[in-house]
């Protein structure tokens, strides 16, 4: 049977009455113990009878042909095969559904896959992609980066509300400032990785992937098959933060020389690969104007954003996602300029939007705050709309201002001084604070939950867990809403062959794949009530045990065999006709030294509302990285492309520069109690993402507050804040 | 990786008759291999040589070349008397790195300009006569001093810029166990039009040590600005010896990193300072001096203005001048 819930009406809040004391409360994740002692396997440590291994080959020119001389190659010891026919360049975009091939003969940036070259060992492959002889016809109208491009797309029908002009004319205090910010890669901990084995016309992969649904069907489009014959597992990934949303280049690889071999191919991206053949988050330069009347209220918001991406990529950062709805004015103008450039890709890195966004907006907010004499948490709080500014929708639970509050309270905010007023030998010490948004999405999502007799039961989905705890959320529902210790609860992730689920992506997963557990289990309670002879409403689950209408009896006593019911949750109109969105406050400490303007931040504290948290422990591990990410973002991290050729230099992780152990410090979290009842019928949200917006422009308005010094271009680096010193 | 042979020198005989690149802690090496960037037939692995001690000779310390980074950062000698050692050594790489890494191989590492490291780029070290991507390219943090039209890479060693300040001898070993003693100076050649030759090191010859004369008088220290906390190259270094004697500077050392093909040292930095009274005014004409023949490429001018005011604070900390 099916449990169908479509979210257009409020739904009970049932997790606050069922009293199993599963959720909430901090619960270790249940497949820890295997990734710390190296037996969850990931993609590229499984081995087939018969496997070869495949490695990528990069284009050395920014734009042209190529063709590939086999022969230079074939007589190498344990050389199999060269492939170029059906690969693709670059990962798919997320929720795409389609991945046609791309390539053909054509390189439109340095560093594109252009060829798998297979061999006997890792090791031989990797040296004979790098001897492969490629002939190159160069083409002259290579575009290297956004300055050079012929081709600019511009937003059809931006948003263009009253009369910004006149409203700054207008305003008693206004910014009109420029913001640039570096390209960024996910760079996640596990590197893409794919073996592929073909069964007669079935082909099954093992690779690192966020959305098992999309991405089969985006493998059979680019292997031209349907997609019922193709199976992904993708049971553990590493790290996925958007680069794992698409189908990625070593998965077709790998699938199309072991259907050509006849063997089972393994292809892993080197650090290199990952670097240029997953998407980047596009370099931005972003237009922010605030004006504000004479009792410090915003009179109109202006956020217009310069981008980048490679011919014919579907994807354009929303980088004014936050702006539409986080701050009132009537007056409002939006712009999004995309050059077509023959740089790697561009696509969601987390956050799409609000990662970078943010960081104008909310540095934009705080030079407005200063401007006008008022305290940044004050402007914000007194700016808090009471609609959409732009659709005049309803809010749904909306905690920004007691995050600001009990943020500002726990951090000790009041004790800020201005600029250069506190110093601690060379260092410059200042706060800083920046409101976080992120938009919350429920997508349509299924799974399977089974309750079985002797006491135990089972999730089955095809949801991913990347890192973020979905299986110890999962687990956690099902133990709630049946009323078993958490520890009999087993959940099975990342295979095709499960009911499909919303992937993870967009911070909506544990949303939309915990709202299908629960239907899931809430079928499952019926079934109970019925049985035990109550409504469903009066059936009490605890421990192994149903009560309800004056019975109590043992689960076993109610079962004569397993029973299973699939979750089904379908977003409804609340996802139109509500604004919804987590919210909270970051804020920083950080101390800047005076001769070298180096930075280092001494302590952060992010105040997060994102409904119902369903496990402390996961939840604030993704604040905590939020924070982290926000703190490179803020401070080192940015991708240089040659101005030349577009050519991406810093491709590793000695060069791109993630922050270090001590470059982060002791971080604080706390929890704003919150339902969101127009979310989903478990009234939580999305928090992977919300960690991170906003959280960079916190550390860079605390060096503002530290040394007076706007740091406007990112990250910044010593060589932005010194000469101003 | 191109397949290689692999032979393990158990004597300093056998590894001055057997041809092949040196490999001792390999953290360097490997990497580029994997890049192929280095594409070495035979690998000669010296680790078993008897040169891992470190020796206290009559006021002087002779290091084995094998000694490894984090061996010599915490020996308290090196702690007690060369300060300066110690502290560039810790700012460098990471633990795990800085456990293998041994002290011959730290003074042969090779550039990290990323031009270097990718065999799609021209780059004349890599390749003679192919040219110089970074030149016109990123080069943030690429050198300002002692560069030519041919190459701008620096020299990415923090070990090696305290041994410069130090005075340290590299002894080198002859096929016919002659010993060659050489500052870093005479050790590490200038780019001009052979980017690719580095070092003086002859086949065959064999880094056995490393001489620390007696330490410097005063006060030493070794000051790294980098982008992040740990594990970033330095954008510039100082490594530093200052002596102050009845209000004068007495004896001075200044060695840079970050900023030059080899450790940087200008001795006529150091003669301008000798007998001077202290001052902001004082430094601000030492740092005028070593960066007068300063070159930015663009993207690192900002390692001019920056070198300079790191110099004025290095020696007002070490003489106690307050800014």
């Amino acid at each position: 049977m099916t449990e169908h819930l479509k979210m257009d009406e409020v739904q009970p809040r049932l997790l606050d009455e069922t009293g199993q004391g599963a959720i909430t409360r901090p619960s270790p994740r249940p497949e820890g113990p295997l990734k710390v002692s190296g037996r969850a396997t990931y993609a590229a440590e499984w081995k087939a009878d018969q496997m070869a291994n495949g490695v990528m080959v990069r284009a050395g020119i920014t734009k042209g042909s190529f063709s590939i001389d086999k022969a230079s190659v074939e007589n190498m010891e344990g050389f199999l095969g060269v492939y170029t026919d059906r690969l693709v360049r670059n990962a798919a975009q997320g929720t795409m559904n389609t991945n046609p091939a791309q390539i053909g003969d054509k390189v439109q940036y340095l560093g594109q896959p252009i060829a798998v070259v297979v061999a006997e060992t890792f090791e031989q492959a990797r040296d004979i992609a790098a001897r492969l002889k490629i002939d190159y016809t160069v083409d002259d109208d290579a575009v290297p980066g956004p300055e050079a491009a012929t081709e600019v797309k511009d937003k059809k029908n931006p948003v263009d509300i009253g009369d910004l002009d006149k409203a700054m004319s207008d305003a008693a205090c206004s910014v009109d400032v420029e913001y640039t910010t570096k390209g960024h890669n996910s760079a996640a901990m596990e590197p893409h990785a794919s073996l592929a084995v073909w069964d007669g016309d079935k082909l099954t992969v093992r690779s690192s992937l966020q959305m098992l649904g999309y991405n089969r069907n985006e493998l059979a489009d680019s292997l031209g098959i349907d997609a019922e014959n193709v199976r992904l597992l993708s049971p553990y990934v590493g790290g996925g933060f958007g680069s794992k949303l698409g189908i990625s280049p070593e998965g077709v690889a790998a699938s199309v020389a072991a259907r050509e071999l006849g063997r089972p191919v393994r292809v892993v991206l080197t650090r290199n690969n990952v670097f240029e053949a997953v998407v980047r988050r596009t370099e931005t330069r972003q237009r922010v104007r605030i004006s504000l009347d004479a009792d410090n209220k915003i009179t109109g918001i202006g956020h217009e954003n310069w981008q980048s991406n490679l011919p014919k990529e579907p994807f354009a950062e929303p980088i004014d996602a936050a702006t539409h709805f986080l701050y009132g004015g009537e007056n409002r103008r939006y712009g999004q300029h995309v050059a077509i450039v023959n740089r790697s890709a561009a696509g969601s890195v987390r956050a799409p939007g609000e990662a970078v966004g943010m960081l104008a907006l909310e540095n934009a907010v705080d030079e407005l705050a200063e401007k006008a004499g008022i305290d940044p948490i004050d402007l914000r709080i007194l700016n808090i709309p009471e609609v959409h500014p732009e659709n005049g929708n309803q809010y749904s639970a909306r905690s920004l201002a007691d995050a600001l509050r009990q943020g500002a309270d726990k951090f000790g905010w009041a004790d800020r001084k201005g600029p250069k007023e506190r110093r601690e030998g060379d260092w410059f010490i200042g706060m800083g604070v920046a409101a976080a948004a992120r938009t919350n999405i429920l997508q349509e999502s299924k799974a399977r939950v089974t309750l079985n007799p002797d006491g135990t039961a089972l999730v089955e989905t095809d949801m991913t867990d990347i890192g973020t705890g979905t299986y110890s959320i999962l687990g956690l529902i099902a133990a709630e809403m049946l009323g078993l210790p958490t520890e009999k609860v087993t959940v099975e992730l990342g295979d095709t062959d499960l009911p499909k689920a919303s992937g993870s992506g967009g911070s909506w997963g544990a949303a939309s794949s915990g709202s299908s557990v629960f239907l899931g289990a809430k079928g499952i309670r019926k079934v109970l009530a019925e049985r035990l002879g109550c409504a469903p409403e009066e059936l009490r689950l605890q421990d192994g045990v149903a009560t309800g209408g004056n019975n109590r009896r043992p689960l076993a006593d109610l079962m004569d065999g397993p029973i299973a019911e699939i979750g089904h949750i379908e977003p409804g109109k609340f996802s139109d006709e509500m604004a919804q969105a987590g919210y909270g406050a970051h804020f920083a400490e950080v101390a800047v030294n005076a001769v070298t303007g180096e930075v280092r931040v001494r302590r952060m504290l992010s105040a997060m509302a994102a409904g119902r948290i369903l496990n402390e422990q996961t939840a604030r591990s993704q604040v905590w990285g939020g924070q982290i990410w926000g703190i490179g973002t803020a401070l080192t991290e940015g991708l240089d492309h040659d101005p030349r050729t577009g050519h991406l230099v810093n491709n590793d992780l000695a060069e791109y520069h993630v922050p270090v152990n001590l470059d982060v410090p002791d971080l604080d979290v706390i929890f704003v109690e919150e339902r969101d009842d127009h979310a989903n019928p478990i009234q939580i949200k999305g928090i992977g993402e919300l960690g991170l917006s906003g959280a960079g422009a916190a550390v860079t308005n605390a060096i503002y507050n530290a040394c007076g010094v706007r740091v406007r271009d990112y990250p910044a680096t010593p060589d932005r804040i010194f000469p101003y010193l | 990786m191109r397949p290689f042979d692999y032979v393990r020198a158990e004597t300093r005989e056998e590894a001055h008759r057997t041809d092949g690149r040196i490999i001792a802690g390999g953290t360097n090496l490997l990497d580029l291999m994997k890049l192929q960037v280095e594409t070495p037939e035979r690998l000669l692995d010296v680790t078993r040589l008897d040169l891992h001690e470190i020796e206290e000779a009559e006021n002087s310390v002779r290091i084995g070349a094998l000694v490894t980074n984090s061996e010599l950062a915490a020996h308290p000698l090196i702690r007690e008397r060369y300060g300066v050692l110690s502290r560039a050594l810790l700012a460098g790489a990471s633990g795990q790195l800085r456990n293998k890494a041994t002290t011959g191989g730290n003074l042969m590492q090779r550039t990290r300009c990323p031009y270097f490291y990718d065999t799609t780029q021209p780059c004349n070290k890599r390749e003679p006569g192919s040219g110089c991507q970074a030149i016109g390219g990123v080069n943030r943090i690429l050198a300002i001093l002692g560069t030519s039209e041919h190459c701008i890479a620096t020299h990415p060693s923090d070990m090696a810029v305290a041994m410069r300040a130090l005075d340290a001898r590299i002894e080198i070993e002859t096929p016919s166990g002659d010993l060659r003693v050489l500052t870093l100076d005479e050790f590490y050649c200038l780019p001009g039009d052979t980017p690719h030759i580095e070092t003086v090191l002859e086949p065959g010859e064999l880094i056995v040590a490393v001489h620390l004369p007696e330490p410097p008088k005063g006060r030493q220290t070794y000051r790294k600005v980098r982008d992040r906390s740990s594990y970033a190259f330095a954008l510039v270094s100082v490594g530093a010896a200052i002596e102050v004697e009845n209000g004068k500077i007495a004896s001075a050392a200044m060695a840079f990193g970050g900023l030059g093909p080899r450790p940087w040292r200008d001795q006529a930095v150091e003669e301008m300072l000798i007998g001077e009274t202290p001052s902001q005014a004082v430094f601000e004409k030492a740092a005028d001096t070593l960066l007068a023949d300063a070159k930015g490429q663009g993207e690192n001018d900002f390692k001019i203005p920056l070198t300079r005011r790191v110099v004025v604070s290095v020696l007002s900390e070490l003489t106690g001048v307050s800014q």
